[in-house]
């Protein structure tokens, strides 16, 4: 009778895992460091420049354009989604709110439509004329009907925005909402006891209770936001929208690498990504002092 | 008062939420001529099912549909047992190199997938599956936020179930096949939901390397729709609601082990 289990068992049930992460993961992660120094023209021909790739993107103006919507895109995504998300979960959790469940899965529910089949519905939505969007702000404000939200260089981003918001501030909502329940009762009572408005207990009861959770959303948020593609293309196509208003950096990878066929290039931009997206997560971790309790 | 702007903000927000939904199925019933006339809804007579047909005479979409269910459910199967596999060890069994292994996982789900896209090309490239769907399937087999997940809901399983598998003659492969797995099925469900959703929207990697039409999965497919049948913006709609609506009953049957799963992570840590 065998009572402790084989030495080899974990090793084997790792090793599809292992298997696949050397051929899938280290690989091409080694792969792409290397080719981000070589021009290519499709995976056969390829030519040594060194850091020229990094240095032409730093010069690239188009490159610029796409930081720039991205990062516009990003700061929008996180100033009107996460607060509006955290302001939804406050409410609900209110004990003398009904219907609890059902607000919750109706916020929720853009989410089963996922990216992709969203943008294909905005597509018609933000659509002159017909589009449901021009028609409500017609019969609500009177706003002329013929906006051209995907044509009109100043409206793309808000309206790439706009989509963002109605599809993931329920999302974001869930996590606050776990985070709000997890929150101790007994502090709210004591914050109360104390003397402390609406305004105090938020600041010192709810965000210091739910802070491991905000920051995980906030950088998980922003990171998603840097890496913005499907929407931009879908909605605008490969032409990236009027003055190249939505083109955004995973856009300009594809756009380069893709559609351009330079592998190398594309490998470049993408640890440029990758870079900025690292020192973004730890900037927001140091600021909010996240590291410092565990050091 | 204060309680009357709580239900007034919370049904804004509702029917903000709802109407584009709600748009998008009386669209689907609605006669291209009537996008004009009819900003939302036309007069009731005037629906019909009528886009549905043309939906599947002009376009593959059935195909579509097929290569969808195709690519998602063998992603889904796969993913799910090779990561229940080494969530499993990585929950039950202690051996040199776990904290080596798990840091490794940690560091790749910290490297944004863009990185690897061009070099996985030239990978998938070279070993002949560029347009096929094996190699949308094979780059995704293993799924390391899957095997945290598992890793984390199967630490709480006691290892007196397991010792107890093993005095009864099991083999360890038997005790995470009859008795690990099958006390993880919440998790299970979450995690098939989760993969689900994720490869049923997956867009851009099939974008790079799909190029016949046969082979296109529903996103590729309809994206292309809005280029070539721009005016058929009924079809469109019906075949957008098509494609959400596995998703929609597959949520239903499994939603509340979706929303653990989602939540399990961020919030116990």
């Amino acid at each position: 009778m065998r009572l402790n289990p084989s030495r080899s068992a974990p090793y084997v049930f790792l090793a599809p895992f292992a298997v696949s992460f050397l051929i899938f993961g280290a690989y091409p992660i080694l792969r792409s460091i290397i080719l981000s120094f070589y021009i290519t023209s499709g995976p056969e021909a390829q030519h040594f420049v060194g850091l020229g790739n990094y240095l032409y993107l730093l010069r690239d103006p188009d490159f610029w354009t796409a930081f720039r919507n991205t990062v516009v895109f990003a700061l929008g995504s996180v100033l009107l989604q996460l607060p509006l998300s955290l302001g939804l979960a406050i409410l609900l959790i209110r004990p003398d709110v009904r219907g609890r469940n059902v607000f919750r899965f109706i916020f929720f529910s853009p989410n089963l439509m996922g990216l992709v089949f969203s943008a294909l519905l905005f597509t018609l939505i933000l659509a002159p004329r017909f589009g449901l969007l021009n028609a409500a702000l017609h019969a609500l404000f009177g706003l002329p009907s013929t906006t051209r939200w995907l044509s009109t260089p100043e409206l793309v981003m808000p309206a790439l925005i706009m989509v963002a918001l109605w599809l993931y501030t329920g999302f974001n909502m869930v996590y606050f909402l776990a985070a709000l329940q997890a929150v101790d009762g007994e502090l709210y009572e004591a914050a109360t006891i104390d003397g402390a408005g609406r305004w105090s207990q938020f600041w010192h009861v709810t965000l210091p209770g739910i802070k491991p959770v905000l920051i995980f959303v906030v950088v998980l948020s922003t990171i998603g936001s840097f890496q913005l593609f499907e929407l931009a293309f879908l909605l605008l196509g490969n032409s990236s929208g009027p003055d190249q208003a939505g083109l955004t950096i995973v856009m300009y990878l594809y756009q380069n690498g893709f559609l351009g066929g330079d592998l190398g290039y594309a490998a470049a931009i993408g640890w440029t990504l990758a870079g900025m997206v690292l020192v973004l997560s730890l900037v927001q971790l140091r600021f909010t002092g996240t590291g410092r309790e565990e050091a | 008062m204060r309680r009357a702007i709580v239900y007034t903000v919370l049904i804004l927000f509702a029917v903000l939420c709802l109407v584009p939904l709600l748009w998008l199925v009386v669209s689907a019933f609605k006669a291209n001529a009537d996008f004009q006339a009819y900003a939302f809804l036309p007069p009731l007579e005037r629906l019909s099912a009528g886009n549905f047909p043309s939906l599947f005479g002009q376009m593959p979409f059935l195909r579509f549909m097929m290569n969808s269910f195709f690519v998602a459910g063998v992603t889904v199967i796969v993913q799910l047992f090779f990561s229940a596999l080494g969530g499993f060890a990585l929950a039950k069994y202690d051996f040199a190199g776990k904290r080596a292994i798990m840091g490794v996982m940690l560091a790749t789900m910290m490297i944004p997938g863009p990185v690897l896209l061009a070099p996985m090309y030239e990978l998938i490239y070279h070993l002949r599956l560029i347009d096929s769907h094996l190699g949308l399937i094979v780059p995704g087999m293993v799924n390391v936020f899957g095997m945290f997940l598992f890793r984390q809901s199967m630490l709480s399983v006691p290892d007196e179930m397991l010792q107890a598998a093993r005095i009864d003659g099991c083999s360890e492969f038997q005790i995470f096949w009859h008795v690990v797995l099958p006390v993880s099925r919440p998790i299970v469900g979450a995690f098939c939901l989760i993969a689900f959703m994720g490869t049923w929207n997956s867009f851009l990697w099939p974008q790079i390397i799909l190029q016949s039409s046969d082979r296109f999965t529903l996103p590729i497919g309809l994206n292309q729709m809005v280029g070539v049948y721009e005016a058929d913006y009924g079809a469109l709609m019906a075949g957008t609601l098509l494609a959400v609506l596995p998703v929609v009953v597959l949520f239903f049957l499994l939603q509340k082990e979706f929303i653990a799963g989602l939540t399990k992570g961020a919030v116990k840590g």
